[in-house]
C-alpha cells in the first residue's frame, strides 16, 4: 500500500481539465451545509479497456466510485439497466438525450488499461448531463495494484467538483480491533482504507493499545500502548513499522494527538496522579508543560491554526471542554450544558469543536462553535465515543458500544459515520469489534 | 463455620490461578466479589488448615481486603472503604519486604481517556491513604487500567459498583 502510495503520486502523468460544449446557465452543484440534500442521480458507467471494449479494472474501479459517492449520502446511482447508451469509447460527446431520459444529472465515465510498461493508465471524466458540459476529466497512470487508490482519487474530484469542499475517500483509518470479553478483551491497532478495503492488523494483541492517531503530514501515528505494563504514548510509522516511545518519563502518558503541522504531539501526562497536558516537539523531544491544576486535565486537541487548544478538565466539579491558547495561557470553559462534556476535537475547517458528552445514562455526539454555542447532537445512544473527523470537516466517525450482559454477551462495538449535519449515519463495516478510530488526512 | 471454611478455600484457589498476572483475567469476574466479601467477613487471620502463606496475594485478598470502590466520577477513600486500607497499611507493615502495585479503575461510564486519567486518580488516592498511614512511598506503585479491565461483566450498577475500583496487587513478595 505505501509503495503504491508513493508510485501513484509521480505516475500522475497530467492531469488535465478543460471544458467542452456550450458554458452553462445553472450549473450542476450541492449545498452540503444544508441538513436534507435529495440525492444527485448519476450514471456512473463500467469504464471501457483497451479496445473500448469491457475491462476488468474498468468495473471494478467504477464500483469503488460507486459506493464512495453513494455512502457520502449526495449522490444516487442509476441502476445500469437503465442505460439507453450502453457503451461509449469516451473520444466522442456523449448521447446527453440518453442520459437526459434516465434523469441522470451527471455522468461519469472513463476507460481504464494496461500500458506497455505493465503500469494502469486510467482516464475520466465527468459530465454535467442538463447543460452538457463537461466537468472534470484527467489521466492518471500508476502501478495496477494501486487501482483502488485511483478509484477514490477521482471520486474526490468528483465530490469538490460538485461540492466545492475538498474529498475525503482517499483516506485511511486506524483505528482499535477488539475482540474477547470485556474482562479479557484483546486489543490491537489495525488500519484500513476509508470504505475497509485493504485492512492491516498492525499489532498482535500481546499489549493493551488505545486511542491511535493519525498524523496529518505522515504516514505515522500516535497511540497509548501498555507493552510492559507501563502506559506510555509511542509513535509508529506505517511504511517502516518502526515504533519508539515517546512518552517515557515516571507517570504515566496518554491522550495523544499531533499538532496540524505535524511536528509536535501533545498528550496528558500523569505525576502522582494528577494529569497535565504537556507539548512535546519530535525533532528535539524537547517538552513544555501548557497546564498547572490539580483538577484532571486530558483530551487536547489543537485548533488547525494551532493558536488555540481545547480540552478536557474537571476543575470545575464536572468534566467540561476548556480553551487555552497553545501557551497554555488564557484558559477559558466553554461548555456548560447539562451533563459532562469529553474528547472535544477541533474540525479541521476550523469552524466547531466535536465532543462526546453523557447525560442521564445516555452519551452523544455532538459539535459546538470554540466560543461554547451552538450545541447540536448528532448521535446518542447507551455509549457513543471518540469523534474523529474526516479530513473535510463534513463528516465524523466515532464508536457505538452496546451494553453487556451479565453473562458477558452484547457489547458489540463497532465504527459509524455521521454528517456534520447530523444526517447519513452509517456503519463502518470491520472484520471485527471496533473502537477508537481517528481519520487520516488525504493521501496526496 | 464449616461452610465459611470451604468457601474460603474455594476463594483462595480461584484466587490463586490469577495470583501472578497483572492483569485481572476473566475468571476473577466471580472470584473478586466472593475474595471481596470474605476479605469484609474474615476479620481473624486465616486458619493455618487453608495454608495461605504470609505476605502473599492470597494473604492479601483472604485476610485483609485487596481492594476499596469508589463513587461514580469519585477519587476520594470514602470512611467505609477506609477501614479496608488501614488493614492494607497494617498488614504491608507486617510484611515489610512486600512491594505492590495499586490499580485504579473505572466502570464503562466515561470516556476513555477520562477514565484513564480518574483510574491515575483512584490509584493514587488508595496509594496517599496508604503513605499518610505510614507506609513507604517507595513500597508503591500506581498504575491506571480506565475501564479497559473490569471485573464485573453486565451494564448494570452492580457490576459498575464493582469495578469503580482501586485494588492492591503484591509484585515483589516478601521473605
Amino acid at each position: 500500500m505505501t509503495r503504491a502510495n508513493k508510485r501513484i503520486k509521480t505516475g500522475v502523468l497530467f492531469v488535465l481539465c478543460f471544458l467542452i460544449g456550450k458554458p452553462a446557465g445553472a450549473e450542476l452543484k450541492i449545498d452540503i451545509t444544508k441538513a436534507v440534500v435529495e440525492p444527485i442521480p448519476m450514471a456512473i458507467t463500467n469504464f471501457v479497456g483497451a479496445n473500448f471494449g469491457p475491462s476488468k479494472y474498468g468495473i471494478d474501479i467504477a464500483r469503488v466510485i460507486k459506493a464512495d459517492l453513494e455512502r457520502s449520502g449526495l449522490f444516487r446511482a442509476i441502476d445500469p439497466k437503465a442505460f439507453i447508451q450502453k457503451t461509449h469509447d469516451i473520444k466522442s460527446l456523449p448521447r446527453f438525450g440518453d442520459w437526459r431520459l434516465i434523469n441522470a444529472q451527471a455522468l461519469i465515465h472513463g476507460r481504464a488499461h494496461l500500458i506497455l510498461d505493465g503500469r494502469l493508465r486510467v482516464e475520466f471524466r465527468l459530465w454535467d448531463v442538463l447543460a452538457e458540459q463537461q466537468m472534470v476529466a484527467f489521466v492518471l497512470t500508476t502501478v495496477p495494484s494501486a487501482w483502488r487508490r485511483v478509484a477514490h482519487i477521482i471520486a474526490d474530484a468528483v465530490y469538490k467538483r460538485l461540492t466545492g469542499e475538498e474529498g475525503y475517500f482517499d483516506t485511511r483509518i486506524v483505528y482499535v480491533a477488539e475482540q474477547g470479553p470485556q474482562n479479557r478483551r484483546v486489543k490491537r491497532l489495525a488500519v484500513m482504507d476509508q470504505d475497509g478495503a485493504n485492512h492491516l492488523f498492525l499489532t498482535q494483541g500481546k499489549s493493551l493499545v488505545l486511542t491511535p492517531r493519525f498524523s496529518p503530514t505522515q504516514q505515522e501515528i500516535t497511540f497509548l500502548s501498555y507493552y510492559g505494563r507501563v502506559p506510555r504514548v509511542y509513535l509508529k510509522n506505517l511504511d517502516t513499522g518502526r515504533e519508539e516511545i515517546l512518552g517515557d518519563f515516571r507517570g504515566m502518558t496518554f491522550a495523544p494527538r499531533f499538532s496540524p503541522d505535524g511536528k509536535s504531539v501533545i498528550m496528558s501526562m500523569a505525576k502522582d496522579g494528577n494529569s497535565e497536558i504537556y507539548v512535546m516537539k519530535l525533532s528535539t523531544r524537547e517538552v513544555r508543560r501548557l497546564t498547572n491544576h490539580s483538577a484532571i486535565d486530558t483530551s487536547p486537541s489543537y485548533s488547525p491554526d494551532q493558536k488555540q487548544i481545547v480540552f478536557n478538565s474537571d476543575r470545575g466539579g464536572k468534566p467540561h471542554l476548556y480553551v487555552m491558547s497553545a501557551n497554555g495561557k488564557k484558559v477559558r470553559r466553554i461548555s456548560y450544558g447539562k451533563g459532562r462534556y469529553n474528547t472535544p476535537v477541533w474540525s479541521p475547517r476550523g469552524d466547531v469543536i466535536a465532543f462526546t458528552k453523557s447525560y442521564r445514562g445516555l452519551f452523544y455526539i455532538g459539535v459546538m462553535y470554540p466560543d461554547g454555542s451552538g450545541e447540536r447532537l448528532l448521535d446518542k445512544d447507551f455509549l457513543v465515543e471518540a469523534p474523529t473527523w474526516a479530513p473535510n470537516g463534513r463528516v465524523l466517525m466515532f464508536f457505538r458500544q452496546g451494553r453487556t450482559r451479565a453473562d458477558g454477551t452484547g457489547g458489540k462495538t463497532r465504527l459509524w459515520s455521521v454528517d456534520l449535519t447530523g444526517e447519513n449515519k452509517r456503519e463502518i463495516v470491520t472484520p471485527i469489534d471496533a473502537s477508537d478510530p481517528a481519520w487520516s488526512p488525504l493521501n496526496r | 463455620m464449616r461452610m465459611k471454611i470451604l468457601s474460603v478455600l474455594a476463594a483462595v484457589a480461584l484466587v490463586g490461578g490469577c495470583e501472578t498476572a497483572s492483569e485481572e483475567s476473566g475468571k476473577s469476574s466471580s472470584s473478586g466479589s466472593t475474595a471481596l466479601k470474605l476479605a469484609h467477613t474474615a476479620n481473624a487471620p486465616a486458619p493455618a488448615s487453608v495454608g495461605v502463606k504470609a505476605g502473599t496475594q492470597q494473604d492479601l485478598v483472604v485476610n485483609v481486603g485487596d481492594r476499596i470502590f469508589f463513587g461514580y466520577d469519585k477519587f476520594t477513600v470514602v470512611p467505609e472503604q477506609a477501614t479496608t486500607l488501614n488493614k492494607q497499611a497494617a498488614w504491608m507493615k507486617a510484611n515489610p519486604s512486600v512491594t505492590v502495585t495499586v490499580e485504579g479503575h473505572c466502570d464503562e461510564r466515561g470516556t476513555r481517556e477520562y477514565n484513564l486519567a480518574l483510574g491515575e486518580r483512584r490509584a493514587n488516592s488508595v496509594k496517599d491513604f496508604l503513605v499518610a498511614a505510614g507506609v513507604n512511598p517507595e513500597r508503591i506503585k500506581t498504575i491506571s487500567y480506565g475501564k479497559e479491565r473490569p471485573v464485573a461483566l453486565g451494564s448494570n450498577d452492580t457490576a459498575w459498583k464493582q469495578n469503580r475500583r482501586g485494588v492492591t496487587k503484591v509484585t515483589g513478595a516478601g521473605s
